[in-house]
């Protein structure tokens, strides 16, 4: 990945990060922590690796993206509103009465978002359905899913994981934002759903494990994901659950809630500062 | 009577299948492994390549037909009316129903005349779950012919369908000229005493009744409804005013399906006694199907005591 580039997607990956809590901030509720950790992997999702086009978000042959764990809605939005799907702007009526911007993605509302989701375990067989979908059409597109590593505790998972490697479908590449925390703490505490990359591969899929805040590691696992003929891809990301914020880091509690006032604005001025030293 | 065509309804659905498979190059059929229970099987054979069998994962099968909606195609998702809404029904509220993709869900062997399998399999709360679901259109087709005419309109209906088949071969009661549409009820017979409306497989069974009761001097109506949503409103409001008594006929728990949606719209419009027959909030049983059907009570006999029982009701 050549500086230039690299320094876009850190821009992108703050700049998400700060709609995430301008979102949250205004809505007073939201899911901060586990909206924080995959804002690197929806930057380079949504500035290199999909073919999109934010002007005509119902482009025939698009790359679809489906976030199976919903609530990380926040991000989402400001991925896209970054990439010009709609104003940056509009981040703030996230969860208000009157906002297209729901709590969780409604694909009929927003432009950009492929399939509605936030029923945990539910958005990976829409996206292993899309990439049936393209693979009945010559493989003219890919899908990608983002799912959360509590979510897998979720049985459909495992249901769509046996179908989509039965049905062969190599446009299908699933992110696994493996933050090891969910709401009621760790993943061993709750209901351990690992190991993980060693489930997937017995499910029949090509796995692939990254640090999921190194946009390095993201990009070779996405390049390494092209390549693979014949399976679904998994890609394991090890991330920081409320990156990028100091006091969210690894602390379960920012799960679900909302910064206030003051929180916010020690949240905005690391990421205004984080930031200003990328643009200077 | 020896001339008299009886077919199962899940029966018309595979055949149906096949012919707008042939018509239609975008529709697939997705299984959850009964090909040849659902009649899906017969698609199977002509298409090979637009059939998918799921496996036994009808969660996941209901998300799959969203995901393959959503990329433009028309998905009917097949499995018994217990796994279809029942199992699922949480897929099919949030993935299918709430985005109001083009999902057509296929569900056979509904109500008690499943018959030996027993509770377990028969599905009689599948129309109470569907019907909440917004935007969700049920059918629940009388006999082969309306069966037929079902799938093929819900092919052309744009957003999710729930078409309810039964397992037992039921009497024809339409002939081909039958012209079948998505939220019309039909007068089979008119009446001024009272008014059964029934789907299904008690639509026979109404027919009966209603000849029944003409011996009694009894002059009842006979609609066949076989969209429970959206339900007629129009025709139920007539019967209420032109005969100020209503029995509803069904195989399905008595709460929540057609006499659940009927009362609601007498209660706010025409309030007259609306009494119902069917499955008394109860679980099924084994046994062969007919036999069941008497046991339940989901004959001409106590269609025509609720009828009875109805007009005595009359102010």
């Amino acid at each position: 990945m050549n500086l230039s580039l690299k320094k876009q997607l850190e821009l992108d990956a703050v700049q998400i990060r700060k709609g995430v809590i301008e979102g949250t901030y205004n809505a007073k509720s939201g899911h901060p922590g586990g909206s924080l950790s995959i804002a690197e992997i929806l930057a380079y999702l949504y500035r290199v690796e999909m073919n999109i086009d934010p002007k005509n978000p119902k482009m025939e042959n698009r790359d679809r993206f489906v976030l199976s764990k919903g609530h990380a809605a926040p991000a989402l939005y400001a991925a896209l509103a970054n990439r010009g799907y709609f104003p940056v702007e509009d981040l703030k009526t996230l969860r208000k009465s009157n906002s297209y911007l729901q709590g969780h993605p409604n694909m009929n509302h927003v432009p950009g978002v492929d399939m509605s989701t936030g029923s945990l375990g539910q958005g990976v067989s829409a996206a292993a359905g899309m990439a049936l979908a393209s693979k009945l059409q010559g493989g003219s597109f890919r899908v990608y899913s983002i799912l959360g590593d509590g979510e897998i505790e979720e049985g459909q998972v495992w249901e769509a994981a046996m179908f989509a490697a039965a049905k062969k479908l190599d446009d299908l590449c699933i992110v696994v934002d493996n933050n090891d925390l969910q709401i009621d703490g760790t993943l061993e505490q709750v209901n351990s759903p690992y190991p993980i990359p060693e489930k997937f591969a017995a499910f029949g899929w090509h796995v692939i494990e990254i640090d999921g805040n190194n946009l390095d590691e993201i990009e070779a696992a996405f390049a390494e994901a092209r390549t693979v003929k014949g399976k679904p891809t998994a890609i394991i990301a090890k991330t920081v659950k409320g990156k990028g914020v100091s006091y969210m880091e690894n602390q379960v509690s920012w799960h679900g809630a909302a910064p206030n006032g003051e929180q916010y604005d020690i949240a905005m001025s690391e990421l205004n500062k984080a930031e200003a030293a990328l643009e200077g | 009577m020896a001339d008299i065509i009886k077919t199962a309804t899940r029966e018309a659905y595979g055949k149906a299948l096949v012919e707008l498979g042939r018509k239609n190059e975008k529709v697939y059929v997705f299984d959850a492994d009964l090909a040849a229970a659902t009649k899906t099987g017969m698609f199977k054979k002509e298409f090979p390549d637009r059939f998918i069998d799921c496996g036994i994962a009808e969660g996941n099968m209901m998300g799959v037909a969203a995901g393959m909606a959503a990329a433009g195609f028309t998905v009917f998702a097949s499995s018994f009316a217990m796994f279809a809404a029942g199992r699922a029904f949480e897929q099919v509220r949030n993935t299918i129903g709430y985005p109001h993709l083009n999902v057509k869900i296929g569900a056979t062997h509904a109500g008690i005349s499943v018959g030996e399998d027993g509770a377990s399999h028969q599905c009689c709360e599948d129309i109470a779950l569907m019907r909440t679901i917004p935007g969700m259109t049920i059918i629940n087709p009388a006999d082969d012919v309306e069966a037929r005419a079902a799938v093929l309109a819900a092919a052309e209906t744009e957003g999710p369908v729930y078409m309810r088949f039964g397992r037992l071969a039921v009497p024809r009661i339409f002939d081909e000229s039958y012209n079948f549409e998505i939220g019309k009820g039909s007068y089979l017979k008119e009446g001024k005493d009272a008014a059964i409306i029934a789907s299904g497989l008690l639509v026979e069974r109404a027919l009966q009744a209603a000849e029944l009761l003409k011996s009694e001097g009894i002059d009842a109506a006979v609609i066949n409804m076989a969209t429970i949503k959206p339900i007629d409103r129009d025709i139920i409001i007539d019967a209420a005013k032109k005969t100020g008594a209503i029995v509803t006929a069904e195989e399905h728990n008595v709460i929540g399906g057609l006499g659940g949606a009927v009362a609601e719209v007498v209660c706010e419009t025409v309030p007259v006694p609306v009494l119902r027959v069917g499955v008394e909030d109860t679980f099924g049983k084994s046994g062969p199907a007919l036999e069941l059907l008497e046991i339940f009570g989901l004959n001409a006999e106590n269609i025509c005591a609720k009828v009875k029982a109805a007009i005595a009701l009359k102010k």
